[in-house]
């Protein structure tokens, strides 16, 4: 069956979420005929997400039709290339949308810039540590950009997903009130900080007796009525909880839906496909220049659409997956650690310790949008690894993100796991406990990789991705340096308690961790270690530009979903300002 | 016998499997002095709801062979579907009783019972189709959905599992004003299914009115 093929169009984007939507909306608008094509369902916030079904835990969390479809297509995962990957078969550490919207339609608004010192990360440890401090399986990388290329495109994206904050750092003025440990911002925040709960003002009291100095974590759930870049209008946050894992009913955490696809459904020369999965690029008979992307669309027709740019935008796995189904750059071998597609894959590390009390109260409920307040003092490299041993760092929070009822209770160790005591220990502790939670790099090791499983495969009879990952002992080392501190912070709040959680030396692929995959297309300034350069342009195509989470060499401590938004208006501001003028290779 | 007490119809489950899981998930959430517990919640009418729905046939989950055992780090790699999944184990535990003690699990004295369950837990007793953990770690689960989720799936009467804990459940439109309040906040539990019958008004953003309680009538202290 041959395909049926389309009028050629200026530029094809696969995927419309934070990438697709958002160089979708500037390349249109800058007169470009653009096509996006998204493999997920349209929804109409203003009737799919109506209250009160919204406030619901076990559609949205549990059984989530925003969710990847795993039935059609999953990964395949394994600790180490001694075992045999298996696919993921229901949704455990992790949970990619599919959707119009992609994955940040259903974020939880954690909206962090990265450090000046995440994106020269390799140069500066060396520098400060020498070059054997790093260690010998870690595939520490430079991103190719500085923080003075980037930061205007951080503000961008700001200005776009209507982030809340105070400022910290403006033009290298330490502020009161905000992060002084953030790289120097042009201006302050589109939006005010989020305002200190009853637990955020017993963690800054905590934390600032210890030394460190609090502030209220950026949000993109909104803190006031906003209309952003785009003159799209959001409306403050509601404070419902119900917010991660769930599309917000009040249209109040910034996401494509709610930002970008209003304005963009106006632009004349954009054309928005779903229900349509991409099956591969297509390249002309040298393999330099991408032709354009075939797919399936809705009624199952195989369709070519023929571009004179191709942008992957889809999420981390896909975007690697469909460089390896489309044999375009050379796939990394473990063994002998050449090749690049597939390469420098990377997690998040997470954790927790909690002060469970007897004598305070709180609302767990109430909260949601990323209210949270924070210290940076562990993130980056402030404080020195020297004496540690380790490298990487974290940020440390507590978070009233709206405890629900199924996941969302605590209870103190020792407790059984059911029963009478279980029962009464939730009672007890639903509403009496506080997390001081981690959030923390990880980096990118030479045994930790994606390539395509040799026996599992999709609804259409390709090959499933595998990931091959584990925990590194770099990071281990490190986590057991941030519960310390963490242990610290809970001891000086008084409570009657304190617990944790161990989630053992191996990664499980079981219980949500976070959606935070990166890597595996990453960017550089090298082809023999990257598979983008700075301007996430394919060395090997150019006129084929990857971008995401799949272009971070390793993944810092703040999430990733601002740099990846932040990276889509630098790419897209790239193609617009030069590739246009001049195509072909941008450095 | 089960009582059926509030007349619940049953899409998946048969009677004898409706007989055990009554009696197991009462021990897994015992009804006590802080009130109803798993059974009486209509757990088990949850689970056979989603039983018979699209997650007991694992209709989102990948289903491709070939099914390996795997690590504990790769989850649940079991070729059988939830629906498969309760319709063996329960069979094979309630065999295992009656070789042991002559009779299903159901009708075995309560001490007898939990201990049994502990053993699944465990791994402890060598089911002949699948392994006795895998089927407990299903069936908790379950029983803590059933009894935290919205009424909407059957569970969660009356909102036991709610006031239990002093969760409100659907939001108001007044969380905004109490964000930063250390006043310990209680309200009448509201479910979706309250306000989809109409049972509680919404204001004009679509938010419920909260009946403000001075603390949850079921908590001990």
């Amino acid at each position: 069956m041959s395909a049926t093929k389309l009028k050629p169009v200026d530029v094809v984007v696969v995927g419309s979420g934070v990438v697709g939507s958002i160089m979708s909306m500037e390349l249109a608008s800058a007169g470009l005929s653009v096509v996006c094509l998204e493999r997920g369902k349209q929804f109409d916030v203003d009737t799919d997400f109506q209250k009160p079904n919204v406030y619901d835990e076990l559609k949205f969390d549990r059984h989530s039709d925003v969710f990847q479809n795993l039935a059609r297509d999953t990964i395949t995962f394994r600790n180490n290339n001694a075992q045999t990957a298996l696919p993921m078969r229901e949704m455990g550490a992790f949970k990619p949308g599919e959707m119009v919207g992609g994955t940040s339609a259903h974020w939880g608004g954690n909206a962090r810039r990265f450090l000046p010192h995440d994106f020269e990360m390799r140069s500066r440890i060396e520098e400060r540590y020498g070059a054997s401090f790093i260690p010998a399986d870690c595939n520490l990388q430079d991103w190719g950009v500085t923080w003075d290329d980037i930061e205007p495109y951080y503000d961008q994206f700001e200005e776009i997903f209507g982030v809340g904050g105070k400022a910290g750092n403006l033009e290298g003025e330490i502020q009161a009130g905000g992060n002084p440990h953030e790289g120097p911002r042009s201006r302050e925040y589109p939006n005010p900080p989020t305002q200190r709960t009853h637990e955020g003002a017993l963690f800054a009291d905590a934390v600032t007796s210890l030394g460190y100095v609090p502030f209220q974590g950026p949000t993109a759930a909104m803190t006031a009525d906003y209309r952003n870049l785009y003159r799209v209008q959001m409306l403050e946050c509601a404070r419902g909880g119900f917010c991660s894992s769930h599309v917000c009913a009040q249209g109040a955490k910034a996401n494509p839906l709610s930002a970008v696809l209003p304005a963009l459904a106006r632009q004349p020369s954009f054309e928005l496909r779903p229900l349509c999965n991409v099956l591969r690029v297509n390249v002309d008979s040298i393999g330099k220049k991408a032709t354009g992307v075939t797919y399936i669309d809705a009624r199952g027709n195989e369709v070519e659409q023929p571009a004179d740019i191709v942008i992957l935008g889809a999420y981390c796995f896909s975007n690697v997956r469909l460089l390896l189904l489309s044999g375009i750059g050379t796939p990394y071998d473990p063994l002998t650690g050449k090749g690049v597609v597939g390469r420098n894959y990377a997690y998040q590390q997470g954790g927790s310790v909690q002060v469970f009390f007897d004598d305070r109260e709180f609302n767990p409920f109430i909260g949601g949008g990323q209210v949270n307040t924070s210290i940076d003092e562990f993130n980056g490299d402030l404080i020195d690894r020297g004496p540690l041993g380790f490298i990487g760092g974290a940020y440390i929070n507590t978070a009233t993100s709206g405890a629900t009822p199924i996941k969302g209770k605590r209870v103190p160790p020792g407790t059984p796991r059911w029963g009478g005591e279980w029962k009464k220990a939730v009672a007890q502790y639903y509403r009496r406990n506080m997390s001081i939670s981690i959030h923390a790099s990880c980096l990118s090791y030479r045994h930790n990789y994606l390539d395509l499983d040799p026996t599992y495969k999709d609804a259409y009879g390709l090959p499933l991705l595998r990931m091959t990952f584990d925990w590194n002992d770099n990071d281990l080392r490190m986590m057991k340096y941030m519960n310390e501190r963490c242990t610290e912070i809970a001891r000086a709040l008084n409570g009657s308690r304190l617990g944790g959680t161990n989630k053992g030396t191996h990664f499980a692929i079981t219980g949500y961790q976070s959606t935070h995959n990166v890597g595996g297309a990453v960017m550089g300034s090298d082809p023999s270690t990257s598979v983008v350069n700075k301007y996430l342009q394919s060395w090997d195509v150019s006129n084929l530009f990857v971008v995401g989470g799949s272009a971070f060499p390793q993944n810092p401590a703040n999430g990733p979903t601002e740099t990846i938004g932040m990276l889509a208006c630098w790419a897209a501001d790239a193609i617009k300002e030069n590739y246009v003028r001049n195509p072909g290779s941008l450095v | 016998m089960s009582d059926n007490p509030s007349g619940a119809s049953y899409l998946y489950l048969a009677e004898p499997e409706i007989r055990f899981l009554e009696a197991a998930v009462e021990h897994l959430i015992p009804t006590d002095e802080l009130g109803p517990g798993a059974r009486d919640a209509g757990v088990v009418v949850y689970i056979d709801r989603q039983l018979a729905g699209s997650w007991g046939v694992h209709g989102r989950q990948y289903r491709g062979g070939p099914w390996l055992e795997g690590t504990p780090q790769q989850g649940y790699q079991s070729r059988f579907t939830p629906q498969e999944a309760y319709r063996i184990a329960i069979r094979e535990i309630n065999q295992y009783c009656k070789a042991e003690f002559d009779r299903p699990f159901a009708q075995l004295a309560s001490d007898r019972q939990l201990r049994l369950l502990e053993q699944l837990e465990k791994d402890e007793i060598a089911l002949p189709s699948l392994p006795s953990k895998f089927f407990f770690d299903l069936l908790w689960r379950n029983t803590e959905e059933g009894y935290f989720a919205d009424p909407l799936y059957g569970g969660n009467r009356d909102k036991v599992g709610w006031k239990l804990l002093g969760f409100p459940g659907v939001p108001s439109g007044q969380y905004r004003e109490l964000l930063t309040s250390s006043e310990p906040y209680y309200a009448e539990p509201v479910s979706v299914l309250d306000v989809q019958t109409g049972k509680v008004p919404v204001d004009a953003e679509g938010f419920p009115k909260h009946v403000i309680t001075k603390r949850n009538t079921n908590k001990e202290s």
